[in-house]
């Protein structure tokens, strides 16, 4: 039985991850309880229940926070995923060049990429829910539900974050992008609080951005806020980001190196 | 166990008796960047079991021409065949059959020595079963064994070499490309990976190799081509080249500074050809004693005298009146 060359690839970055395994899912269970303790319980002691009622629709501030904190971290990982090491083996270590000598092609090579991607944001957000479980911040039956849109957001970043990764010839880039992209949009896009409260002329900008998107649906799988678009909506704009940025790494890594 | 080339299922009893000849056959190959040429139209072909050379200075067109063999860059125009596949619509079926050992190591550093092994057998899709003998083969033909469990990062850069060559193993090829295998090394790394690409020879190992180095050409290469700026300007085996080319024997001569100049014209007739470069005149000779006695005799008297046979370097110097080493 022949192994389809995409799952060849996410093998060989299997036995990469081996060697980091251990200090990887540490941190995928302390990061959780640290934000949720911090910001859920700590900040969170400063928003009174009847105000979470009113304003954020939910019995605490740690129940509004935490699907948010879910997607953000999802967001998070992707885009650590899609920009060093992939920087590394198309620049530093040149392994994409010795891997597209052999059969594995460009398609392959993508396709494993994203695959394991896809692979390590559902373990990272299986910790983060069983951590929401134990702060009580998330009821068993929607813990599984919570994983769509986390692990869709996840590859809605890591898309166009490995096409843009696959245009650098620099590290530059990629700081530029944590600085200016990802931080902001960690912190305007309704995780810790509504994008209403935002000047209305930088409102429409989180419109745009995935993680909205995603928080947008993992607060009504949580604690059934009204979503502002039917869910489907919102989870299409991720696919659509998703797989345009994964047609474009593709396009730019076969102009790259094979030119 | 990877199937070997089969001549039955790829083509007919008359074509099988060619691709027997010949692995590798251009005709008319070029590669365009943009405007720039870096292939001009190149003709060439590589029989089974020899090893064959691309002999040129930097920027001659010997890497992208075994990028085109190896289907990691389209081939602009001409024709290609390589083990009986074209590159640029059956490059998943060609490069399965490929060994390739790209100008730099390109191994994970972060992973040991033998799982750089392990993953690069795996994208060939080599069960793990028949991978694990075959590791144990290469780390010894690597001479890694006792370093297969080590990270790759601190290994010398001759072992790195090394790990790269038995990586490109890992298929067992019908055919293997090395682009500049020891460019970068010491000596004595040199030496040790010379011993071991000859030995992939006595194996019936099928070798193209691109190189700046006339030694190394010349201690390799069963034939090999001589490219210049995107051109073959000459092609043979390397005594053939040399026979052809260059008189037996080379007497270099060094005068003071300042003196070479006029002593050029003064060294007329003692020997076949002369070349004057920067720091001394090469005299292209069949009798280097004789044209040093007659240098003697017309009273010239060079502060450094050496004589030596002469090698693929002058032939290229004839040719292309520069050195290969830009």
């Amino acid at each position: 039985m022949a192994t389809p060359v995409a799952l060849r690839v996410v093998e060989a970055n299997f036995i990469s991850y081996r060697r980091v395994w251990k200090g990887s899912a540490v941190t995928s269970f302390v990061n959780p309880i640290l934000y949720l303790a911090a910001m859920g319980l700590g900040l969170g002691s400063l928003v009174d229940d009847t105000a979470a009622a009113t304003t954020l629709g939910a019995d605490s501030y740690l129940e509004f926070l935490a699907p948010g904190m879910l997607v953000a971290t999802t967001m998070i990982t992707a885009t650590f995923e899609s920009s060093w090491p992939m920087l590394a083996a198309i620049k530093w270590t040149k392994t994409y060049e010795a891997t597209l000598a052999t059969p594995v092609g460009v398609s392959g090579l993508i396709g494993g990429h994203f695959i394991w991607i896809a692979m390590r944001l559902l373990a990272v957000s299986t910790v983060f829910v069983v951590v929401m479980l134990a702060f009580g911040a998330a009821s068993a039956g929607d813990a599984i539900v919570l994983l769509i849109p986390a692990v869709l957001v996840g590859l809605a970043i890591a898309g166009p974050v490995s096409a843009f990764t696959a245009g650098r010839e620099s590290e530059q880039g990629i700081v530029l992008l944590f600085r200016f992209g990802i931080t902001p949009m960690f912190l305007f896009s309704g995780t810790f609080f509504p994008i209403s409260q935002l000047p209305d002329l930088i409102q429409p900008l989180a419109y745009l951005t995935p993680l909205w998107h995603g928080v947008e649906v993992a607060r009504r799988m949580a604690i059934g806020t009204a979503t502002t678009l039917p869910i489907w909506q919102h989870l299409g704009y991720l696919i659509v980001l998703f797989a345009v940025g994964a047609w474009l790494t593709g396009r730019y890594l076969a102009r790259r190196i094979l030119p | 166990m990877q199937p070997k080339f089969d001549r039955e299922r790829h083509c007919s009893p008359v074509v099988c008796s060619l691709v027997a000849a010949a692995l590798v056959t251009a005709k008319g190959l070029t590669k365009h960047f943009d405007d720039f040429v870096a292939v001009d139209g190149v003709d060439f072909e590589v029989r089974e079991g020899e090893v064959f050379g691309f002999l040129g200075p930097n920027g001659a067109g010997k890497s992208s021409t075994m990028r085109m063999i190896g289907s990691v860059s389209p081939v602009t125009a001409g024709t290609l065949r390589v083990l009986g596949f074209d590159p640029s619509t059956e490059g998943r079926l060609l490069r399965a059959r490929l060994g390739v050992v790209p100008q730099e190591d390109s191994l994970d550093l972060e992973l040991t020595v033998e799982e750089n092994l392990l993953i690069y057998g795996r994208y060939f899709d080599i069960s793990r079963k028949d991978l694990a003998p075959r590791i144990d083969e290469l780390l010894e033909f690597a001479q890694l064994t006792d370093r297969r469990k080590d990270r790759t990062e601190p290994l010398s850069g001759g072992m790195k070499r090394r790990l790269t060559i038995a990586r490109g193993l890992i298929n067992r090829p019908d055919l293997l490309l090395l682009d500049e295998p020891t460019t970068g090394l010491d000596p004595q790394a040199r030496h040790i990976l010379w011993d071991r690409l000859y030995r992939l020879k006595q194996d019936g190992v099928t070798q193209i190799l691109t190189t700046h180095y006339m030694d190394e050409a010349e201690q390799l290469c069963d034939r090999l081509v001589i490219m210049d700026r995107g051109k073959i300007v000459a092609e043979g085996s390397p005594s053939g080249l040399i026979a052809e080319h260059a008189p037996r024997e080379v007497l270099e001569l060094r005068f003071p500074v300042g003196v070479q100049d006029g002593v050029v014209e003064q060294l007329e007739g003692v020997a076949t050809r002369y070349e004057a470069l920067a720091d001394r005149v090469l005299l292209y000779t069949d009798d280097a004693d004789a044209s040093m006695r007659a240098i003697t005799e017309r009273g010239l008297a060079p502060e450094q005298t050496m004589i030596r046979r002469s090698t693929l370097e002058d032939v290229f110097l004839k040719l292309t009146g520069r050195t290969l080493v830009d």
